[in-house]
């Protein structure tokens, strides 16, 4: 257990430490326009397995917690001009209440009723969005780049880097609620809510924390994209195809390990990377439906269920 | 000892639960005491999991309060009395299937075990094995829940129900499907747990195994009490030969 | 801004919009009223069906309601082999399936969406026919046509499908296995093959209802996004699986828009449905009238 962690934090930071040579040494800015959308659906699919994969509640409104920290982030920038660490801190916070009240609101309704709620949800904030003047209205808002912070010299690697330390801490605390009592608890009332009360387990706050974590983790994680975009408007943050994303890569990745979504997103970001370039952007949706459907079919635990078969045969054959 | 001379570990009162227009308990009013032996029977559909359902709180109650050790906790989540002391069992088992059995008994321990005295990690594993160990199952600590065969499943159940540490156990037919060899390994289990101050309240169809374990009786019939008392006054009862046998 | 002669002008209008409303939201109160299956990918069937419709018009001028006429047969046949799918992949491996069955029809939409994008584009398409822009005039008030169509051809829908379920024996069978499935073994039935064929009803009525769609209003790929929340929020509302629940639901969702269309404007009408959704669910998530027992 312990020396698992110790793989863990090493491997985080030898990762971090990576990326940020990797912006003192790249000059090419394209890797880092495509890397940062790859660490930001890595965040958003682990943020969205923590209540949809560890508690089975299946969120579609990750692009309801994205838009809401896009737009704090640009409503914050618009009025106050503060810093990007202070945008995204406080998208946390947004996305944590955020998590609250919609729990609050939904996480009593089972199954396909709180998926349901949550598109519902999803569309009722694009709305208001779209009819709130101040950040732009349907039309959309420009946002100019303050200057970058040593030691970067570029504001995407700056980005880059940020949404990267992001991934190190939503992969943390995905980890850390896997192996606590509250992984535990979030499995048993995943696989039986009423035996899991009458086991002592708090169900509703168990899972009124999971959507509060992964809230805020989705807001902070779509804070940054305005900066990133030098724009933002309600279309786009909001975009279904966030969710869709968040989900497939969540299932397909598998959700009964925290390694689970981080490979799912790896795999579908990087596919869509290669084929938005050479195909079309069609095509990439259209990839990440049908390898959804095809593992929901086929291969119902997902990559991490396949290896951990692959092994089980392993040790069989040689036990 | 003669029940009523003490303080009742349960008491229900004037409980009522209705489903629609369906009345499935009517004013239904009893108190258990302390480590006593408690049966509860009825013709299907009587009530028999209405109540119980009430008590563990799956179902809340309108009229009518329940009482547990003094406090009333008609109000109360189903998680919360399960850490004041009520644990149960389900008539169809209801195991965490993505669990091993080791796993299904320390949830239990996580949320449930009492903390008074077990603190450490390796406490709660030292409980949860010998719980295993005590009903039998010891071999199949690491055996994922959904490979257990019935009876196996039915001493899960008890066995993570014990993870909760409980005052009262509600046992919700645990013996129904097994064969007759099988229903005197789980009614020894429940006598011995019984010995170990536990009250105990059986709901069964298995009228020999009821006669057996229970000190009391009580018989409902469509949601009211026909009958209660020692299982020999009760079987007696000419409503409750009615009520069993058919006219 | 605000008249009492506008306002009738919504309330009527909004009348017509439900009965059309009701006649897309039935096949819906079907395969998730009575059957229990997460169809959240209906809306883009119906707008796979708007489609079709469209391709008939457009290359060979087939009139828009023949053509729905025309892909019912079609749609029966997918809707029974998208039931064996769901029910080999899901029903029948029982645990779990409430997850990966709902993210399962979320990935089928999405398919549907693009491959639509990819054959037709992203662009508004629309058909012809004598009844497409032209309006009645009763008084000051103006109805257009194809609205009275819709209401017209949506209300004899509600009115047969109700009479099927109530009168035939394979539609009170499937009423029955939404009830009782196994008491529908026991008397020697199939359950799963009658559910079949209901899923498939409940498809096939989604030819004539995209026919409708693209005849109230021009269509585009990711039309079917709002329409989740139109046909759930009816569904729901209506209470589960009842036919006159779904079309007294679908009218109070058309009068609910149109009114707040009037009195607001436009950029708030995509949330209404969705408001009314989640407000139902999360007071009354029975729906309004009752439910099946």
């Amino acid at each position: 257990m312990k020396r698992n962690g110790m793989y863990f934090w090493g491997g985080a930071a030898l990762f971090l430490a990576g990326a940020l040579l990797m912006t003192q040494v790249i000059g090419n800015q394209y890797p880092f326009f495509a890397c940062y959308v790859i660490l930001q659906f890595i965040v958003l699919a682990v943020a969205w397995s923590i209540l949809g994969g560890y508690a089975g509640y299946v969120n579609f409104g990750t692009s309801a917690f994205f838009g809401v920290g896009v737009y704090t982030a640009v409503f914050l920038f618009k009025a106050t001009g503060v810093p990007l660490a202070v945008q995204i801190a406080a998208a946390a916070a947004v996305g944590a209440l955020m998590g609250f009240a919609l729990g609050l609101l939904t996480l009593r309704m089972q199954g396909i009723f709180f998926s349901i709620a949550t598109i519902a949800a999803t569309i009722i904030i694009e709305t208001a969005i779209t009819n709130w003047r101040y950040v732009g209205g349907a039309s959309g808002i420009q946002l100019q780049r303050p200057a970058v912070m040593a030691p970067f010299d570029n504001y995407v690697e700056m980005l880059f880097f940020v949404q990267a330390v992001m991934v190190v801490l939503a992969v943390a605390i995905s980890r850390y609620i896997q192996n606590s009592w509250i992984g535990r608890g979030l499995q048993a009332l995943k696989d039986d809510e009423l035996a899991a009360e009458c086991t002592g387990v708090p169900t509703l706050r168990l899972k009124l924390t999971a959507c509060v974590i992964s809230g805020a983790l989705m807001c902070a994680a779509g804070a940054p994209a305005a900066m990133y975009l030098q724009y933002a408007d309600p279309a786009s943050a909001f975009n279904l195809n966030y969710s869709v994303s968040a989900l497939a890569m969540s299932l397909i990745g598998g959700t009964a390990h925290w390694a689970g979504p981080v490979i799912g997103a790896i795999l579908l970001g990087v596919t869509q990377q290669l084929l938005t370039v050479t195909i079309s952007s069609e095509v990439n949706v259209l990839v990440l439906g049908v390898m959804l459907v095809l593992f929901v079919v086929a291969a119902p635990e997902g990559i991490v269920g396949l290896i951990r078969k692959v092994r089980s045969k392993r040790n069989e054959g040689e036990g | 000892m003669a029940p009523g001379s003490q303080a009742p570990l349960l008491r229900i009162s004037a409980l009522t639960k209705r489903f629609g227009g369906f009345i499935a308990l009517d004013n239904v009013s009893v108190d258990i005491p302390p480590g006593q032996r408690f049966g509860l029977i009825g013709p299907n559909g009587s009530g028999k999991t209405t109540l119980i359902n009430c008590i563990s709180g799956a179902f809340r109650t309108e009229p009518g309060t329940v009482t547990f050790r003094d406090e009333d906790i008609t109000r109360l989540a189903p998680h919360i009395r399960t850490r004041r002391g009520i644990a149960r069992s389900f008539q169809i088992p209801r195991p965490f299937r993505s669990m091993t059995v080791a796993e299904n008994l320390m949830v239990g321990l996580d949320f449930a075990a009492d903390t008074s005295v077990i603190v450490s990690e390796a406490q709660r594993r030292d409980t949860m094995m010998s719980i295993l160990t005590r009903m039998g199952l010891a071999s199949k600590a690491n055996v994922s829940a959904t490979k257990l065969s019935q009876v196996e499943l039915r001493k899960m159940e008890l066995a993570r129900a014990m993870a909760t540490h409980p005052k009262l156990l509600i046992s919700d037919e645990a013996m129904a499907g097994l064969s007759s060899s099988e229903v005197d390994e789980v009614l020894d289990l429940l006598m011995s747990l019984a010995d170990q101050d536990i009250t105990i309240i059986m709901i069964e169809h298995i009228m020999q195994a009821v006669m057996r374990f229970s000190e009391r009786v009580m018989c409902l019939e469509a949601g009211k009490i026909i009958a209660i008392g020692t299982p020999d006054q009760v079987m007696a009862n000419q409503r409750v030969q009615e009520a069993y046998l058919g006219t | 801004m605000f008249s009492f002669e506008l306002l009738l002008d919504a309330v009527v209008i909004g009348v017509l919009l439900g009965c059309f409303y009701a006649a897309v939201s039935l096949g819906l109160s079907i395969s998730f009223g009575l059957l229990d299956v997460p169809h959240v990918a209906h809306p883009a069937f119906l707008v796979l069906a708007s489609y079709a419709v469209y391709f008939l018009n457009e290359h060979y001028g087939v009139d828009p309601l023949l053509a729905g006429l025309l892909i019912t047969p079609l749609f029966f046949l997918f809707g029974l082999f998208a039931y064996r799918l769901y029910y080999e992949t899901f029903e029948r491996r029982g645990s779990d399936a409430g997850v990966r069955g709902i993210a399962f029809f979320f990935g089928i939409a999405f398919i549907i969406e693009v491959l639509i994008i990819m054959q037709f584009g992203v662009d508004q398409r629309s058909v012809t026919a004598d009844y497409v822009g032209k309006a009645w005039r009763i008084g000051e008030m103006r109805i257009p046509f194809r609205l009275v169509v819709a209401f017209v051809v949506a209300a004899a829908l509600t009115i047969l499908l109700t009479l099927y379920l109530s009168r035939t024996f394979m539609g009170r069978a499937i009423r029955a296995v939404a009830q009782d499935q196994e008491a529908l073994r026991l008397m020697g039935a199939n359950p799963i093959r009658i559910k079949q064929w209901a899923f498939g009803i409940a498809t096939a009525v989604l030819g004539i209802a995209g026919a409708l769609l693209i005849i109230v209003a021009p269509v585009e790929p990711t039309l079917d996004r709002t329409y989740i929340g139109r046909t759930f929020c009816v569904v729901v509302m209506a209470g589960l699986g009842s036919m006159s629940g779904t079309l007294v639901a679908a009218i109070i969702l058309g009068v609910a828009e149109t009114v707040v269309l009037t009195l607001f404007g436009a950029s708030w009408a995509p949330a209404i449905s969705f408001a009314m959704l989640l407000g139902v669910l999360a007071v009354r998530p029975q729906g309004l009238f009752g439910r099946r027992s």
